[in-house]
């Protein structure tokens, strides 16, 4: 027996079991931190519980034209997103005219939604029905209270600043209105998406160039009302075309049971082909847990997301790397069985299988590429997993499974070619 | 092993095209089960905190649609889906959830899943998966002419269109939904099927050699015999991965699972009893 190669393969061992065990439950020491890997994967909406909407935009614009506005539009879905303080969201334009926003982990989905979609168009209008100054004039919206003057109490208002040209108009507007008579025609209403949400009546011309907009409004819905004012108005009307929600709590249970399962069907795989290759099923078994292994640090470190369909991808790849080792193997048996020694058979049935493992993992790789440049949603999210897993499973089973077939051989336990399941 | 699969090679043809042509009818009488990804519509989940009859839950819904399917789920009955053709908007949706909270007392605020797709989405989905499908398909095509030759590429493309048509049909006989995970299960048998025949390939370009032109029979079926050993146990081993989604997983991966089961042995089947014989007689028969 060799001892020395004995250490390095039980060293290996320990390794990739140290690995896997940093994989499931991550790890802590002292200032290093590794999260676990169910921690820092990003996981589509359907596993990890949150809302989506995909909006369409009213408009006759097309090409560039409508390129513009839907920038335009994303610019400012944006920024009241970031204003919802969403951890991670997901926002980007689908085909010509439509924009999907993901909010991971978002409760109140129907606010948040409601927020997201208005189309925010902000107007004082006065008692002529002229609409004098419009959101767009609006350098600052800023959420504060005010006093009441009759109550005495703190009442949430939208505090606004208009620009210079604002400023202006405001002032030619409240001009305007204190030339008139008391009462209903001094009176300006504010008007948000053609609905009103106050009235009220000049008291003094305003040169200044702010304003406050009161109501009968919770802080809420100040806070929401000013990030709608300063994000500025949509350059269309969005109208929603997709929608869903996903309770915290079925997403959670859907990826947990995904991961039991998960679990279990790689044990099953492990235990079949412990069972039919013997010793280089024990071999394979350790290059299977090195490709999840890799996988799945693949997946974080480029920041992919986990979506259903990228499960089936993930499913299909494991199916490929175990193919690849079983090719391997087959050959080398087929090898022993013709009479050659173990050595030899391990390196014509290497041989052997490398254009089989390579020719059948290029062309799944080529569909695995043509699907990602030209999928859409459920399409992609396969394509990358299987993209990744393909690349990897080719990897493992050329280069892992080989060295540690051959460093195992090297030991010397036995020579006993029944245990290689000739 | 005497497996003798080109002598039977016209009884393979016939079981397939007896399961397409049966396919194709019922695609013209019954047409496909469109799931809601499809054909546009919402699905409101709703936990209830206990099992409450479909009758019940219907003079809630009856009045937004009285079409609605409602079924029960989850693991002691205790929650309802609602599935409706209507795309509510997700007010309408919150007014439902909040119609059937007031009735039943609900502590949930929200309901546990709520989706609308508008009717352009899914055929949009179902569009720009055929075109990718296709382009892999040619990608495929040029890869295996390059490394093999333009025969071996078009008996695996046939095998695969061959794949693509009884899945078809096997949805379309047994009224099975198409919906999203149908379109990862036609994604799983283009990669499946094609890994399995460039396997077979590979050793029937191997064994070439070997054989005359006039035992490309014996050539096919040796080959076959040497794989055959090594496709059993991929296609278990993947099934073992799937089964064991289908068995733990939860609905959305159970419906998930299913199409991959059917996607696998499909892929399976087709690269030994059509992709091979269908070479055998492009290189016997043509020139």
């Amino acid at each position: 027996m060799n001892v020395k190669k004995m250490i390095i393969f039980l060293l290996i061992v320990i390794i990739i079991v140290g690995g896997g065990y940093t994989a499931i439950n991550g790890i802590n020491i002292g200032k290093y931190e590794i999260n676990s890997v169910r921690d820092s994967l990003n996981l589509g909406l359907e596993l990890e519980g949150g809302v989506y909407v995909v909006l369409e935009g009213k408009t006759d614009a097309t090409g560039e034209e409508l390129d513009k506005k839907m920038k335009e539009a994303k610019a400012i879905i944006d920024q009241r997103v970031n204003g919802l303080g969403v951890t991670e969201p997901n926002i980007v334009i689908e085909g010509d005219n439509r924009i999907r926003v993901e909010l991971p982990g978002v409760k109140n989905a129907e606010e948040a939604m409601d927020m997201i979609g208005k189309t925010a168009e902000l107007q004082f209008i006065d008692a002529e029905e002229n609409v004098v100054v419009t959101g767009e004039h609006v350098k600052e919206a800023e959420p504060m209270y005010i006093e009441n003057s009759s109550t005495g109490q703190n009442t949430p208002v939208v505090s606004l600043a208009f620009n210079s040209e604002g400023a202006k108009l405001f002032k030619k507007a409240t001009e305007n209105a204190m030339s008139k008579p008391a009462g209903a025609d001094r009176v300006v209403r504010i008007v948000l998406d053609g609905e009103e949400i106050s009235t009220p009546e000049v008291g003094a011309v305003i040169t200044d160039g702010k304003a406050t907009i009161e109501g009968e409004f919770t802080i809420e819905e100040v806070t929401e009302l000013a990030t709608l004012i300063s994000g500025g108005a949509l350059p269309m009307e969005m109208e929603e075309v997709q929608s869903s929600t996903i309770g915290p709590t079925l997403g959670l249970t859907s990826l947990d049971k995904s991961i039991f399962a998960a679990g279990i069907g790689l044990i099953l795989i492990f235990m079949f082909m412990l069972i039919v290759y013997r010793i280089p099923g024990l071999i394979s078994i350790i290059a299977l847990t090195i490709y999840v292994l890799l996988v799945l640090f693949t997946m974080v470190s480029i920041n992919a997301t986990l979506t259903l369909p990228g499960i089936a991808g993930l499913i299909l790849s494991i199916g490929m790397a175990v193919d690849a080792n079983v090719v391997i193997f087959e050959r080398i048996k087929e090898d022993i069985k013709s009479g050659k020694s173990l050595r030899a058979s391990v390196d014509s049935g290497f041989k052997k299988a490398l254009s089989t493992v390579l020719d059948a993992n290029i062309t799944t790789l080529i569909a695995g590429i043509v699907l990602f440049n030209f999928g859409t949603g459920p399409v992609k999210g396969f394509a990358v997993t299987l993209i990744i897993g393909v690349i990897i499973s080719m990897i493992t089973a050329i280069f892992i499974t080989r060295f540690l077939l051959k460093l195992f051989i090297g030991i010397n336990i036995t020579k006993n070619t029944k245990l290689f399941g000739a | 092993m005497d497996l003798q699969i080109i002598k039977r090679k016209n009884i393979f043809f016939i079981i397939s095209s007896i399961v397409i042509i049966i396919g194709i009818i019922m695609m013209f009488v019954n047409g496909f089960n469109l799931g809601i990804d499809f054909t546009g519509g919402s699905i409101i989940q709703i936990d209830l905190g206990k099992t409450v009859s479909v009758d019940e839950i219907r003079e809630i819904t009856d009045e937004f649609d009285s079409n609605a399917d409602i079924i029960h789920s989850g693991d002691e009955r205790n929650e309802i889906i609602i599935k409706s053709s209507e795309d509510f908007s997700m007010d309408e949706r919150m007014e439902i959830f909040n119609k059937i909270k007031e009735e039943y007392d609900l502590a949930d605020d929200e309901p546990i899943r709520s989706e609308k797709i508008g009717p352009s989405i899914g055929e949009e989905i179902k569009k720009s998966s055929f075109i990718a499908i296709g382009l892999a398909t040619v990608g495929m095509l040029i890869y295996i002419t390059f490394r093999f030759e333009f025969k071996f590429g078009i008996s695996a493309i046939i095998a695969l269109i061959h794949d693509i048509l009884v899945a078809l049909s096997i949805y379309a006989i047994f009224n099975l939904q198409v919906n999203e995970s149908f379109v990862a299960a036609m994604l799983t048998i283009v990669g499946y099927s094609i890994n399995d025949t460039i396997v077979l390939f590979d050793r029937i370009r191997e064994n070439l050699k070997s054989f005359k032109k006039a035992e490309y029979d014996k050539l096919i079926d040796t080959s076959i015999s040497q794989t055959i050993i090594r496709s059993i146990n991929t296609s278990f081993t993947t099934l073992l991965a799937i089964a064991s989604l289908y068995i733990f997983g939860v609905e959305a991966i159970k419906g998930f699972a299913l199409p991959l089961i059917i996607g696998v042995l499909i892929g399976t089947y087709s690269s030994i009893f059509i992709a091979s014989p269908i070479w055998y007689i492009l290189k016997t028969k043509t020139k």
